[in-house]
């Protein structure tokens, strides 16, 4: 998956090798880099698209990395639409793509559609 | 010099529907209307063509609202075919939730007064919270039950405006913005208004300026009290359909927003939004139907709801100054069939419509009544 | 850090821990106010100086001397005694000082007496085909991730566009050996033709200038593929971004990429001040709206509250730390804590070095002023990429009648969606403007409304 990722961690000899934790995307199990962003470690791990727009469904991924331009929504935890470039990553956390718009769940149950 | 067969003061939902109609029945219209930050109620209404409990004590007014909402398939046919903009009207029949069961006993009362007053074709039913839920499965445990009845429905009022604008436009309508009137006058069955440092002129004059009214109808002889009454809705991402039936509290459009939200504050010329009411009308739309809890709020937004001392339209025909009327009313987009379909007519020449005579401006003149709000 | 209960009292509240926001907590503090800080991220920095108290020493080398003289600033707000709430999303700012937040899951609000917006800037929006496809980022984007995560491109990289940022990213990828595919600037020969009118002032700057050629020169070096005077530019793609077609001296062209990073400069984030219903101007230089503030950042109308840093119009991190200082200062002389003397005189000197840090800009903009077609795009363009309105979408409501960005989205529900008009607010501004034959400002601007960040309707009803 991750010879993919459109993004890596830099390479050199003073970087510190990062701890990692793992997530689940979609059902996938992912060993990222702890202490990041969820769109930053999905993005290193190979994501390369985050959800499908809610008009016409066509792939999107984060775009500003800064909480603006909403389009790194992903559902965490149970949670949808939430803002993956502003919610740290922790170990264990499962993330689901969005297909167009969300479908509501009492949050009980994971799954968007 | 801009001169027209009718001059509509103001761009809203009424403006646009009385232009639209007015140029179909052959008159060259132009519209004023004011700059994008003016007050429009247009953009904060909520998209109900909503019959069931107005009129309480106004008969006129349930059989006005009533025909309005009969005819509103024949207005989103006509938009359709002339423009080809879908307003997306759908007439399911609507709910009234009710919180209490005493609520539920009023709502009874009315709807039986209104039936035994408009007659046997105005339908109701009382639904029970197991009978609701069989409808509305999502219905919270707090909700007693609801009022339905079959005539109601929504639209998207949007796309209602970007069709009427669009079909009006087809029908040689000029929209000018930027023009809000500084000045009326009359002479020689001449209206001449000053607007946006322009002259305009024309042999009959709408006024549907909203709220902009109440101080332009006695510039033509007219008289239209109306009153700004703060509405705050909310308005959630979009969601995948989960409600088929348009509420009054809570509705989801054809685009998979829901909105929530009626509250009523007299606060004048303020449309912005306060903390504590939002938070209430959160509260309740979860009562309503707890699962939105969970859904993203996007946008909260207050508007200024045009409002009579009674909560009725006003429709009258200037005695003083020949040509000009009065065009004004809460509901706009229910009633945006009748405005088209009747209204607009009589403005451009044809017979007065018998049912509005309850609606004549200068029933609040008389100082021997007190005004409740009716809506 | 602090647990703090709602309703708790503030002299000053400051939202946003980039360096105008950390400069005005720590100068007032130093007055001895109770102030609080509220953040999105988990640390201080702001954008500029992201991740700046967790950098390894790696990154530290890579993002450059700038960047690492961000940890000054940062170690004296620690020291501060200022409280800070991190991952606090503010939703609302309110005309009499209230502040909703949510944090943790948990709505809470706070009160201060007086309050800094330091929200800073944002990248301006960039609509061209295909700027929505997947493996499209802001040149800002692809730094956060360097600054944030370490993170860079795995494969060589476009980089479109114009601006400091844009060259300051090329050369530290170039310092931490990320192939660069090629630099697409959208910078032409007039643009250095008309910035030469300003060269004066910025010689006056010469550092700073120095530190641009200086990059410029480092991507020379490099042997990067450098196309000047891009036109057209277009990304191309079904799916997701696999390259970029662009015209050059009247020649079509294409380079492959799967990342291809857009940027044409930054702009103030003005959500808060638009909600607030404060009072703006068109920069017809900078293009972009600014509070219309007192020399102190205080808005016109609004004496309680004040704007500091990028959010008054761009000036860079070293002008935003000097802003946030002096609204600290009136901040403090306001509550009482120092005189009218005592404030102007710690002033004097920020205002020469602000007027200092200020005097290469004219040259920036104008060298780096983003162009029309890519401001004001063709019909096909999206604009508001959460509702999917296109260019041509507004211009045929402008047709029907619409007058402004406001009704606009009773048109077609442009600029409806979760990001609030952030990303399309600008461009709805001036496609209207162009459509109509008229200024920008005359156009004016979409009214903001609350939660300014999304908060679920679960969390609105405690609010009750």
């Amino acid at each position: 998956m991750a010879t993919n990722s459109l993004f890596r961690p830099l390479q050199g000899p003073s970087s510190t090798p990062a701890r990692s934790v793992k997530i689940e995307f979609d059902g996938r199990a992912l060993q990222v880099q702890e202490g990041v962003s969820v769109a930053a470690a999905l993005l290193s791990a190979g994501v390369s698209r985050f959800r499908t727009s809610v008009v016409s469904e066509t792939p999107r991924a984060p775009y500003c990395m800064m909480g603006v331009c909403f389009e790194c929504l992903v559902e965490i935890d149970g949670q949808a639409s939430r803002q993956s470039c502003l919610v740290q990553v922790r170990d264990g956390m499962k993330i689901q793509t969005q297909r167009g718009p969300r479908a509501l769940t009492d949050g009980t149950e994971a799954g968007n559609e | 010099m801009n001169t027209s067969d009718l001059l509509v003061i103001g761009g809203g939902l009424v403006g646009a529907s009385v232009a639209l109609g007015a140029a179909r029945s052959g008159l060259k219209v132009t519209v004023l209307d004011e700059d994008d930050v003016a007050f429009r109620a247009s953009r904060g209404n909520f998209g109900l063509v909503w019959v069931q409990s107005k009129g309480f004590t106004l008969p006129d007014y349930a059989r006005w609202s009533l025909a309005s909402a009969q005819s509103w398939p024949e207005l989103s046919a006509y938009l359709k075919e002339r423009t080809g903009i879908d307003v997306e009207l759908k007439q399911p029949g609507g709910l009234h939730l009710c919180l209490s069961q005493e609520e539920m006993d009023t709502r009874k009362e009315r709807l039986q007064w209104l039936q035994d007053e408009v007659g046997p074709h105005y339908q109701f039913e009382m639904l029970d919270y197991d009978e609701l839920r069989k409808r509305v499965p999502l219905v919270g445990p707090d909700v007693v039950g609801a009022t339905y009845t079959p005539m109601d429905g929504h639209t998207n009022p949007l796309k209602l405006f970007r069709a009427l604008y669009d079909a009006a436009g087809k029908e040689g309508v000029q929209f000018k913005t930027g023009c809000g009137t500084e000045d009326i006058s009359y002479a020689n069955g001449i209206f001449t208004v000053k607007a946006g440092g322009k002259v305009w002129q024309a042999p009959k004059l709408v006024l549907a300026a909203g709220l902009g009214n109440n101080k332009l109808a006695p510039k033509v002889g007219l008289y239209a009290p109306v009153e700004p009454n703060r509405g705050e809705v909310l308005i959630s991402e979009r969601l995948r359909p989960m409600l088929s039936y348009p509420t009054n509290f809570v509705r989801q459009t054809d685009e998979g927003t829901v909105q929530i939200g009626d509250s009523h504050e007299d606060v004048g010329f303020d449309d912005g939004t306060i903390t504590s009411v939002l938070g209430g009308i959160a509260k309740r739309g979860i009562k309503c139907f707890p699962i939105l809890a969970n859904a993203n709020l996007v946008r909260a937004w207050a508007a200024l709801r045009v409002m009579s001392p009674d909560g009725y339209p006003i429709y009258q025909a200037s005695e003083s100054h020949p040509g000009a009327f009065v065009v004004t009313c809460h509901s706009g987009v229910t009633l945006a069939a009748n405005h088209v379909m009747r209204i607009a007519p009589w403005i451009a020449g044809g017979a007065y419509p018998d049912a509005i005579r309850e609606f004549k401006g200068d029933r609040f003149l008389n100082k021997n009544l007190v005004f409740t709000n009716g809506h | 850090m602090s647990d703090i209960q709602t309703g708790d009292r503030y002299d000053l509240a400051v939202v946003g821990a980039g360096p105008a926001g950390m400069s005005a907590a720590i100068t007032a503090r130093a007055r001895g106010l109770n102030v609080v800080l509220l953040d999105e991220q988990e640390a201080v920095g702001g954008q500029i100086y992201r991740n700046i108290t967790r950098a390894n020493p790696r990154a530290l080398d890579v993002l450059g001397p700038d960047y690492a003289s961000g940890a000054r600033i940062a170690d004296a707000f620690h020291i501060s005694g200022t409280v800070h709430l991190t991952g606090a999303s503010v939703w609302q700012v309110g005309r009499d000082g209230t502040i909703n937040y949510l944090r943790g899951g948990k709505v809470s609000s706070l009160h201060a007496t007086q309050v800094v917006l330091a929200s800073g800037a944002m990248e301006r929006p960039f609509p061209i085909p295909g700027w929505t496809l997947p493996g499209v980022l802001g040149a800002g984007a692809a730094q956060i991730l360097l600054k944030s995560a370490d993170l860079a491109p795995s494969e060589p990289v476009i980089l479109a566009g114009c601006g400091p940022l844009l060259y300051l990213l090329g050369w530290q990828y170039l310092r931490a050996g990320v192939p660069i595919k090629a630099v697409i600037d959208t910078t032409d020969t007039t643009d250095y033709v008309r910035a030469a009118g300003h060269l004066i002032e910025a010689l006056a700057a010469w550092p700073m200038l120095k530190k641009g050629l200086k990059l410029m020169s480092a991507l020379k070096k490099g042997k990067v593929p450098f196309y000047r005077g891009a036109t057209n530019l277009a990304v191309q793609g079904t799916d997701a971004a696999t390259g970029l077609r662009f015209t050059v001296g009247g020649k079509d062209m294409h380079v492959d990429s799967k990342v291809i990073l857009l940027h044409q400069g930054v702009v103030p984030n003005t959500q808060f001040t638009w909600s607030l219903r404060a009072k703006h101007s068109w920069n017809d230089v900078q293009l972009c709206w600014t509070p219309d503030v007192d020399a102190w950042g205080r808005l016109e109308g609004l004496p309680n509250i004040y704007v500091a840093g990028d959010g008054l119009g761009i000036g860079g991190a070293l002008a935003a730390a000097v802003q946030g200082q002096l609204a600290g200062l009136e901040v403090a002389a306001v509550a009482g804590k120092i005189d009218a003397g005592a404030r102007d005189s710690a002033a004097a000197p920020l205002r020469a070095e602000l007027a200092k840090q200020l005097r290469i800009r004219p040259f920036l903009d104008v060298l780096y002023r983003p162009k029309d077609a890519n401001r004001v795009p063709a019909d096909a363009v999206t604009v508001c990429r959460c509702e999917e309105v296109t260019a041509g979408d507004i211009r045929g409501y402008v047709a029907l009648g619409c007058s402004g960005p406001n009704q606009t989205k009773s048109f077609g529900r442009c600029g409806m969606g979760p990001c609030q008009g952030r990303l399309c607010g600008l461009t709805v501004t001036e496609v209207i403007a162009q459509a109509r034959g008229v200024s920008p400002s005359e156009v004016g601007y979409y009214r903001i409304r609350p939660p300014i960040k999304p908060v679920t309707l679960g969390e609105l009803a405690n609010e009750a």
